[in-house]
């Protein structure tokens, strides 16, 4: 995984790319937790978001998950291929599992979210 | 916080073989080990087995035991016969406005006569329900002829449903007894010694499919559940989860209290009609706690009934989802959900729901609202799904 990405708490993957554009999906901690992936709900193609707010629901057999926007910006592409195709999200979580691109309000924003090290030390104190 | 919650005997078990433990009723119980998509098709075209154990599992002994469960239950009991099970509501007539509050539904038993030639009776109740139930009929006990212990913490309950279910436990038992199970009809119930334990089998189940729910001592749960699980793994038997158990009785359009049945429910609205008997085979009136609001529900059809909804897109509505007209609003719903869930077998979602009988007929197209996006759903018959044709 590129040394960039970072996390948020609630487990979604931001990773910046050129052009200003940052592309975000869900960590693959995230993915495994849930099982049973039966439905995802993506945004449409310029939404603005705020970070922290919800930009789509990911739903397992159990129940349904929103997925939070990691920073502030507006969506400038979306994982079409990803909601017929939910396996792709435990094949390659970081990287044909992708679900949306941002164009950050304030990349600055990133620098807040946890880095590799960060995150790998939340999940191994989460109980699962 | 978890040292509070009851473990089953196979908690242990579980916990070691992946189980994700959760708090259900109080119980420490598995939702899933690996994939719930997995456990249920498991069940589906091979073995689950399912621990059942938090399920309340209660003996009633006594001369007058089968009289007084007759002059308590929702079901007849009178003319049961040793080795027997029916499905009935527990109903109390206690502390509501109208004189009906149902407390469970639950499986009662006839059991093997005591060696004096009393009957003995038993009842399996759902576990979030077994306190009030317990002390329900605590209250209702006579001074003699009647004693009601409470089993489940003696006991485990290991439910084994599937296409090889029956197969699989008669494997671990010895011929004669083999040959009693594969003899049971539905709702039949025997003692067996299943993998060198003596076992109380019945052929119940909660998914649908073909199989039988043991009852063996707690101590030798784990035994039990073990040797059946080695004979089958390599023919698909699987340990299954609450997740599976759940995605299997919807599928199955079995209720579940809490959801489908409630304390103010009418029973003949859920198309359980056939948990009560106002009367006897000869015609006249059973007296029961309820019978009268029983009577007067069964007389006066209630504004909704439950339906199946079948859902083109994986999707679910999940239990207070509005049911609206189809193009319609959730200022005007007709209806709400009690369960709902994607379907394993099936490959869509799922709901039971209670609807206005102007919406009831299979066929007819609705809305439901799931987080605000109206989705539609066609009415269906109930069950969702059947097993193929059973056993020769």
């Amino acid at each position: 995984m590129a040394a960039e990405m970072k996390f948020a708490k609630t487990h979604e993957w931001i990773r910046p790319e050129a052009d200003g554009v940052a592309t975000v999906g869900i960590s693959a901690y995230a993915v495994e937790a849930l099982t049973d992936l039966v439905f995802m709900q993506l945004p449409a193609v310029g939404k603005k978001v705020k970070a922290g707010e919800s930009f789509g629901e990911i739903e397992s057999v159990k129940a349904v998950s929103d997925l939070y926007a990691p920073v502030s910006g507006e969506i400038v592409a979306v994982n079409t291929a990803l909601p017929g195709q939910l396996d792709l999200l435990g094949k390659d979580p970081y990287g044909a599992g992708w679900v949306m691109k941002i164009r950050p309000d304030d990349p600055a924003e990133m620098s807040a979210l946890l880095d590799q090290a960060a995150y790998d030390a939340v999940i191994k104190n989460a109980s699962h | 916080m978890t040292d509070s919650l009851l473990r089953t005997p196979l908690c242990t078990w579980h916990e070691s073989h992946g189980g994700r433990m959760v708090d259900f009723a109080g119980w420490w119980m598995p939702v899933q080990y690996a994939s719930i998509v997995d456990e249920h098709l498991a069940a589906r075209n091979a073995a689950g087995l399912f621990d059942v154990s938090h399920m309340g599992r209660l003996a009633i002994d006594g001369p007058d035991s089968q009289a007084w469960l007759e002059s308590l239950l929702t079901r007849r009991v009178s003319d049961m016969l040793p080795g027997q099970c029916r499905y009935t509501l527990v109903t109390s007539d206690a502390g509501s406005a109208d004189g009906l509050a149902v407390l469970d539904d639950a499986l009662v038993a006839r059991e093997a006569d005591a060696a004096d030639g009393s009957p003995r009776m038993s009842m399996v109740v759902n576990a979030s329900n077994r306190a009030a139930v317990v002390a329900w009929l605590r209250s209702r006990l006579p001074k003699a002829g009647v004693t009601l212990v409470d089993r489940t913490s003696d006991t485990a309950m290991i439910a084994v449903q599937g296409p090889l279910a029956v197969a699989l436990v008669c494997g671990l038992c010895p011929p004669a007894d083999a040959e009693r199970i594969r003899g049971l009809g539905v709702y039949r119930a025997t003692q067996a010694v299943v993998a060198g334990v003596p076992a109380a089998v019945s052929r119940t189940g909660y998914t649908g499919e073909d199989g039988v729910e043991v009852v063996v001592p707690a101590a030798e749960a784990t035994s039990v559940w073990e040797a059946i699980l080695t004979a089958g793994a390599d023919r698909g038997a699987r340990a299954c989860g609450l997740g599976a158990r759940d995605t299997l009785r919807l599928e199955a359009g079995m209720p579940l209290y809490g959801h489908e049945l409630q304390a103010t429910s009418d029973p003949f609205a859920l198309g359980l009609g056939l948990a009560v008997n106002l009367e006897t085979p000869s015609g006249s009136s059973r007296e029961f706690p309820g019978a009268a609001s029983l009577r007067r529900m069964k007389s006066h059809a209630a504004d909704r009934v439950r339906v199946g909804l079948a859902f083109d897109s994986k999707r679910s509505a999940r239990e207070g989802s509005l049911v609206v007209a189809a193009g319609g609003t959730a200022d005007t719903p007709l209806g709400i959900v009690t369960s709902g869930s994607f379907a394993p077998s099936l490959g869509h979602a799922v709901a039971m729901a209670l609807v206005d009988r102007s919406a009831a007929a299979a066929g007819t197209m609705v809305d439901v609202m799931i987080r605000d996006a109206a989705q539609p759903a066609r009415v269906v018959p109930l069950p969702f799904y059947r097993r193929p044709a059973a056993r020769g």
